[in-house]
């Protein structure tokens, strides 16, 4: 393995202390337990919103903390689930008297940890709604599995209740305007390497170079099938088929496109899938009225893209044009 | 025989040497159908409730403390499972111990109250994982631990009880091996998942295991 970290039992707490220096005009680290806040702390007034999960994801969802996204969010160990005694505390510092947004990712450790810390702070007096992205199409049996992942969608979720959340809205506005962004975004991903998790120190699986895994989770997790190397513009297609079928976009419809890297793939080779992407989108008569390009939900150093699909409608549309200051994702 | 604060804690040290000594065989489990940390985040857990223990049992010496309860020792536990461990075990398990020492605050239990106790942990396991028998994961073997638990209970002492239990729990999570897991990480590997046993189930023998080995070393 080779990694710029020192100590690979510290790499979370190493890179956290660099992220407090470079962003200490955005956001406050805390230390035992760990979780990061916006500088100064809960507005009043204002809903506050709250993610977390492990780490490895970077810039999700520490780099989405400040103005017109989160208030508050908890690093988990690298893909590991943070828990309560991070949670709880986050919660209350995001508390500003009008409720507190939870926006969870569908993973079995995020969505345990969280309701209990939903318990535990509720039982202190903080109001709370939870908000748990699934937006993964790859898998497909949902009735018999956890159910489908929640992956680069939740950086939409992010954005466009954060964004409700700044014009004043109450908790249960956020909260339906979050959950109907749930209800609209899919994605599908595709790992061309696996990852190394630090402190184990070998690639979490085994993929052949010729090979491809198609429907990856964020974990380095298997994902639907293994298909042969091909060129992007079959990937991009392998993803985004699925993801416009699953929403069901007709002629007519417009949609964000969000072309995620995994974290070991240039922007350039992100912009050959988007290209083929909205070609593919256009021909299905469904207009691109926005776009993002970029790693933003990452999975450590793996090679990789997930392609993402939100439905617009003008009242999306405008909360994801608002204002955003955040350290990843600002405008 | 008396189950009191001092079996309670025997038991959870003797989970915490149990976990330790099959790190890398419950971490090899979790590895093949999971995300392969239910070892490290055991060893993790357990080892901070031992150190609680050690931090508590100072206090409980001084002169004039009032005697422990062994819903006490579970509540420790409990708290400091949940906040420690992580990923789906560390609610799991500490929910379990949350109910169980809900129903246990006594100094001394019986055989009636260890079968609430037991029961308490597998309603707090299924109202937080929502996973029910057959779904490959621990439920499979706390299931089979409760009922052998009740039978017993009728013709046999606490002892007995959980006896019968930690037998049962082994059976229930060996007999997870060919089951196709549909909660939990394992879920995303569909048929992939079948010929592996479940990681919690596995767990879950090993924590009733050592409630049984508690007993006989009362007078250590």
């Amino acid at each position: 393995m080779k990694k710029l970290l020192n100590d690979p039992e510290n790499a979370v707490a190493d890179s956290l202390a660099g992220f407090a220096l470079a962003h200490a005009d955005l956001v406050q680290v805390h230390h035992d337990p760990t979780y990061v806040t916006r500088v100064g702390g809960a507005t009043t007034g204002k809903v506050g919103l709250v993610s977390g999960g492990g780490s490895g994801h970077e810039p999700l969802h520490c780099g989405f903390v400040g103005d017109g996204m989160l208030d508050a969010a908890v690093p988990g160990a690298v893909f590991t689930s943070p828990t309560p005694d991070g949670i709880v505390p986050a919660l209350h510092a995001a508390d500003g008297g009008a409720g507190v947004l939870a926006i969870v990712k569908n993973y079995t450790g995020d969505v345990l940890n969280f309701d209990l810390a939903v318990e535990i702070a509720e039982a202190e007096g903080a109001r709370i709604s939870t908000v748990v992205v699934n937006d993964d199409v790859a898998v497909e049996n949902s009735t018999h599995t956890a159910g489908r992942r929640g992956v680069a969608g939740t950086l939409c979720v992010e954005k466009i209740a954060g964004a409700a959340a700044m014009q004043g809205r109450g908790l249960e506005d956020v909260t339906r305007i979050a959950r109907r962004v749930v209800e609209n975004v899919r994605s599908m991903g595709v790992a061309v390497t696996a990852c190394t998790v630090p402190h184990v120190g070998k690639p979490s699986f085994d993929l052949p170079p010729d090979e491809l895994e198609i429907g990856i989770g964020i974990h380095g997790e298997p994902g639907r099938r293994r298909v042969p190397v091909a060129p992007a513009d079959e990937v991009a297609q392998m993803l985004l088929d699925p993801v416009a079928d699953d929403l069901e976009l007709s002629r007519g419809e417009r949609v964000l496109l969000f072309v995620n890297g995994m974290g070991g793939t240039p922007s350039s080779e992100l912009y050959v899938v988007y290209g083929r992407a909205r070609r593919l989108l256009e021909q299905r008569g469904v207009t691109v009225a926005r776009s993002l390009v970029g790693s933003y939900v990452t999975s450590l150093e793996m090679q990789g893209a997930s392609v993402t699909a939100l439905r617009l409608d003008d009242e999306l549309e405008a909360l994801w044009d608002a204002p955003v200051h955040t350290a990843a994702l600002r405008w | 025989m008396t189950l009191d604060a001092d079996w309670a804690e025997r038991w959870i040290r003797r989970t915490a040497d149990a976990v330790v000594d099959r790190r890398d065989e419950l971490t090899e489990l979790d590895r093949e159908i999971g995300d392969g940390d239910h070892g490290e985040n055991l060893v993790r857990g357990f080892r901070a409730v031992v150190a609680k223990l050690d931090a508590r049992r100072a206090e409980a010496e001084e002169p004039g403390a009032s005697p422990r309860l062994v819903g006490d020792v579970l509540k420790l536990t409990a708290t400091t499972l949940m906040s420690t461990v992580g990923g789906a075990s560390g609610p799991l398990y500490g929910t379990a111990f949350l109910r169980a020492a809900k129903v246990t605050g006594h100094p001394e239990i019986d055989t009636r109250t260890i079968v609430a106790m037991l029961e308490s942990a597998l309603d707090g396991i299924t109202a937080r994982g929502k996973a029910e028998p057959g779904e490959k994961t621990m439920v499979d073997a706390w299931t089979p631990a409760v009922d052998a638990a009740e039978r017993a209970a009728g013709e046999g002492d606490e002892a007995d009880a959980l006896r019968a239990a930690a037998a049962a729990a082994d059976a229930g999570s060996t007999a997870t091996i060919p089951l196709v897991a549909t909660k939990g990480r394992a879920s995303y590997l569909g048929e992939r998942s079948a010929g592996h046993e479940d990681p919690g189930a596995r767990s879950t023998a090993l924590l009733l295991a050592a409630a049984v080995e508690a007993l006989g070393e009362e007078n250590a």
